[in-house]
């Protein structure tokens, strides 16, 4: 358990990929079974504990602490889970060992008060996906992360086999059920930021209509439904089985293959008009799902490709022809919950990119561009499929607060709050609508941090604000891709995927942008 | 006017006669001293040479030796008026008090301060550890009537864990992630040296880089027969940065995150602290790798040492006074927070 807990401890505060997977993949080599596969399961959330309840444990640490100094320990914590973890008597877990993680587990199996609150409470935002924790096994085994996504979804804990097979003591295990999750082909985007800046693209690309097809890539989720051997399932493109929370879609799946398409949320009683992507949000990371919401934001499945069907594996089959398939398949499952993406025709590069610049819909964040031959190939292989974004939205905001970074960056401050005007009861007042931690080069961070260093009015721990007033002060232009709306944020609007785009030293504060404006862009 | 004193009470003085709290610090009437005081005063006596306790410009100084020589490094020569140095276990006598020096085991030098007259003894015991330190003598309990106790840690969530085992977290980490500098925030006196000297213990004998401002306490640990191997200063020479690749640095905790930093490789950034303890103050700091390595006595330090000395009052200051009070009000014994302000329990 020693060893666990100070894994989490660094995998919390390590903030770079690289540093995370080393933790990871050290941690499996040193660590035997079952402990290893227990921690992997904590990790990927995949341990199923009969809950226990936040009071109960209360009530536990209460008998064995008094509760006015309970009181003042979690006042100075703030966090109970880890309060608890911290004030928990150690001579109960001293008196002969350290637990192991097999044994906390097999005891909160048998009983749901024992030790490890921490775990049981789920309190273990440790910053490491699904995604990552399979990238890890695969360089611990040497094995390419694309078989352990295909196998995943057969294994439970504490993942013998698995571990047998990484380390070459043991077969392969195989999937133990019939709809198993097909890793994901993604895209390239068309240009990469460098090209960005070069007007001219038509010269540069070489997008002809007739080797490649191209369709509006929605803005959803995307998602792969198998519905195979009497299984359905519905995951994520990362692998996460996600079936759970959208039983209205897998109640749809009336079909024996497997469907790579989007996942949306349709406005209610209409006939699949895309909701905002915020609506999609209510939706997503859920055990499970009321009737309410299934009424109020009915889900369904956009179909971009088909990858098996009848029993039949296409993905070794050209786009051309699992297209046709598609369509045909489509045609006899379709329905209220699962229709088809249409195919965007086009003549020229110019009609493309005509087409990108005024999309029918609102929830339309672009285009896909894929070649009529290729293959299905797991990754992101280059050149068969690209993706075009319609260019993100810009607005002028004031630099409100800056918050050192982390890693390479904690020297710097990195983190940027930013806000827009609005009428306050004293005139325009800025109020903050986002934050931005990405988007600069260096060389614009090392400004930004001059700036912020030369114009701090108040520091709060690591947090600084800065002057920002209409005519001192320092204008960013952000760009992002949409725009929600948010009962969180004082603003009433949530941005996605905000990011800096250029330091605005020729716009005095004062002319920066209005929530007004902004608001203008929600739908 | 004056009340007639009854004979019976004569020879018993009441504790807050002989010590109590003023703005200056806690200062005893009788010997016209201060301890710690936090202003220039006439006649200070001085636990240890943590610049919140020990502070320039007073009439007179009474300290160990190694605490006026942390003192005359850090203030210069005239720093104080007069200084004497106290001898652990010898009794002195201050204006008819008897003052003794006992070790406190928190840096070096480090002292608790038995105050006594008219047979009441109160035992001032400034910072102090139980923990292993091989860098400062070991504390050492003193039977007394009223114990002043500090409370940096006075919290149930606050356990150090074993130090050796804080040490290995940090060559683990070297092993595991060889390009990166190490870059370990310690208080510059006392932590720093403890995080070296443990070092050495666990074996790493590599040469450690030390910030600017650590160099002279380090030397001054050196000559007072703390050996701290090979060190350098962490400045760049060349334009090698990989020079700090894999290497121990160690300098004061802000500059962690200060422009400082920015010459090594990929920095880690470690910090040597019992607050360390709570993983959100790791967080905040940007802190990757947290060390609880503290000077200070823990919640079970702080209780079993007053349950050892069974005082029949304890007076706790700086920190978390309020829990340590209410610990003791459970165990019936007689409690209170004193309150004196102008310590940073920062400091660590």
């Amino acid at each position: 358990m020693n060893r666990f807990a100070a894994l989490l401890d660094r995998l919390v505060l390590t903030p770079q990929r690289n540093g995370k997977l080393r933790l990871l993949v050290d941690y499996f080599r040193d660590t035997p079974d079952p402990d290893r596969g227990y921690a992997l399961a904590g990790i990927t959330r995949d341990l199923e504990i009969a809950s226990v309840k936040p009071a109960m444990i209360r009530t536990l640490v209460e008998e064995r602490l008094d509760q006015v100094l309970f009181a003042y320990s979690y006042d100075y914590v703030g966090d109970l889970a880890e309060t608890v973890s911290l004030v928990w008597p150690e001579a109960e877990t001293r008196a002969n060992r350290v637990p192991t993680v097999a044994d906390v587990v097999e005891t909160l199996h048998q009983a749901s008060r024992s030790d490890g609150p921490g775990l049981v409470m789920g309190g273990l935002r440790i910053g490491v996906s699904a995604r990552l924790a399979k990238q890890a096994l695969a360089q611990f085994g040497g094995k390419d992360i694309v078989e352990i996504e295909e196998l995943w979804h057969g294994l439970e804990p504490p993942y013998l086999d698995l571990f047998a097979w990484l380390e070459d003591r043991g077969d392969k295990p195989a999937p133990n059920h019939s709809a198993p999750f097909r890793p994901v082909m993604l895209a390239h985007p068309l240009m990469e930021k460098a090209e960005r800046a070069d007007a001219d693209i038509a010269g540069k690309l070489a997008i002809a209509p007739e080797e490649f097809a191209a369709e509006w890539k929605w803005d959803g989720i995307r998602v792969q439904a198998a519905a195979e051997g009497g299984e359905r399932r519905l995951y994520s493109r990362t692998g996460d089985d996600i079936s759970d929370a959208f039983p209205d879609v897998l109640d749809a799946l009336d079909f024996e293959g497997a469907i790579d398409g989007e996942l949306l949320v349709m406005r209610p009683d209409t006939e699949r008009d895309v909701a905002p992507f915020g609506d999609l949000q209510q939706r997503l990371n859920r055990k499970t799902v009321s009737n309410k919401l299934l009424a109020s934001h009915p889900a369904f499945i956009r179909a971009y490709d088909l990858l098996t069907a009848d029993g039949n594996d296409l993905r070794g089959e050209p786009f051309q022809v699992r297209r046709n398939r598609l369509e045909a398949f489509i045609a006899r499952h379709g329905g209220e919950r699962l229709d088809l993406s249409p195919l965007v025709p086009f003549a020229s590069l110019d009609d493309l990119a005509a087409h990108r610049e005024s999309p029918p819909h609102a929830a339309i964040e672009g285009l896909m561009l894929k070649r009529w031959d290729s293959l299905y190939q797991p990754g992101r292989p280059k050149g068969p499929w690209f993706k075009w974004k319609r260019d993100p939205f810009l607005i002028d905001v004031v630099l409100l607060y800056a918050q050192r970074g982390h890693g390479k960056r904690s020297s710097f401050y990195s983190d940027y709050t930013f806000g827009v005007w609005r009428p306050g009861d004293n005139g325009q007042e800025l109020v903050p609508v986002g934050k931005a931690y990405f988007g600069f080069t260096d060389e614009e961070l090392k400004r930004l941090d001059k700036y912020v260093r030369d114009n701090t009015v108040e520091r709060f721990g690591p947090v600084r604000s800065v002057r920002a007033e209409p005519d001192h002060g320092l204008v960013l232009e952000v760009a992002f891709e949409g725009l929600n709306r948010s009962t969180r944020h004082k603003s009433g609007v949530a941005m996605r995927f905000p990011r800096i785009h250029r330091i605005r030293d020729d716009k005095p504060p004062g002319e920066a942008d209005t929530l007004e404006a902004l608001t203008a862009l929600l739908d | 006017m004056k009340f007639p004193i009854h004979p019976r009470y004569i020879a018993i003085m009441r504790a807050e006669d002989l010590l109590h709290p003023t703005p200056a610090g806690l200062y005893c009437p009788s010997g016209d001293f201060y301890i710690d005081p936090v202003r220039a005063v006439d006649r200070a006596l001085v636990t240890h040479g943590h610049a919140d306790h020990a502070r320039p410009g007073h009439g007179a100084v009474l300290a160990t030796p190694e605490t006026l020589t942390i003192m005359a490094a850090r203030y210069g020569d005239g720093f104080t008026g007069r200084a004497d140095a106290a001898v652990f276990g010898k009794a002195t006598t201050v204006n008819g008090v008897n003052v003794t020096f006992h070790p406190a085991g928190h840096v070096l030098g480090s002292a608790q301060i038995a105050v006594e007259k008219n047979g009441l003894r109160i035992v001032a015991s400034g910072d102090y550890k139980r923990a292993a330190d091989p860098t400062c003598a070991p504390f050492v309990p003193v039977p007394c009537d009223v114990f002043i106790t500090e409370a940096t840690f006075a919290l149930p969530v606050f356990r150090h864990p074993d130090a050796g085992d804080e040490i290995a977290k940090l060559l683990t980490s070297l092993q595991q992630f060889t390009e990166r500098a190490h870059l370990v925030g310690a208080y510059s006196l006392g932590k720093a040296q403890r995080v070296i000297r443990m070092l050495r213990d666990a074996g790493y004998d590599a040469p450690i880089y030390i910030h600017g401002a650590l160099e002279k306490l380090c030397n001054l640990y050196e000559s007072e027969g703390v050996s701290l191997g090979p060190l350098l200063p962490a400045t760049v020479e060349t334009n090698d940065k990989d020079q700090f690749a894999g290497a121990v640095i160690v300098a004061p905790p802000a500059s962690l995150n200060d422009k400082w930093a920015r010459r090594f490789p990929d920095p880690l950034p470690a910090f040597a602290s019992g607050w360390m303890r709570i993983r959100q103050r790791a967080k905040q700091r940007g802190v990757e790798l947290p060390l609880i390595l503290s000077d200070h006595a823990d919640w079970d330090e702080l209780t079993d040492t007053i349950t050892e000395i069974g005082p029949s009052e304890v007076w706790v200051t700086h920190g978390r006074e309020e829990a340590l009070v209410r610990w003791c009000e459970l165990q019936g014994i007689a409690a209170r927070p004193l309150n004196i302000v102008g310590y940073e329990d920062e400091s660590e």
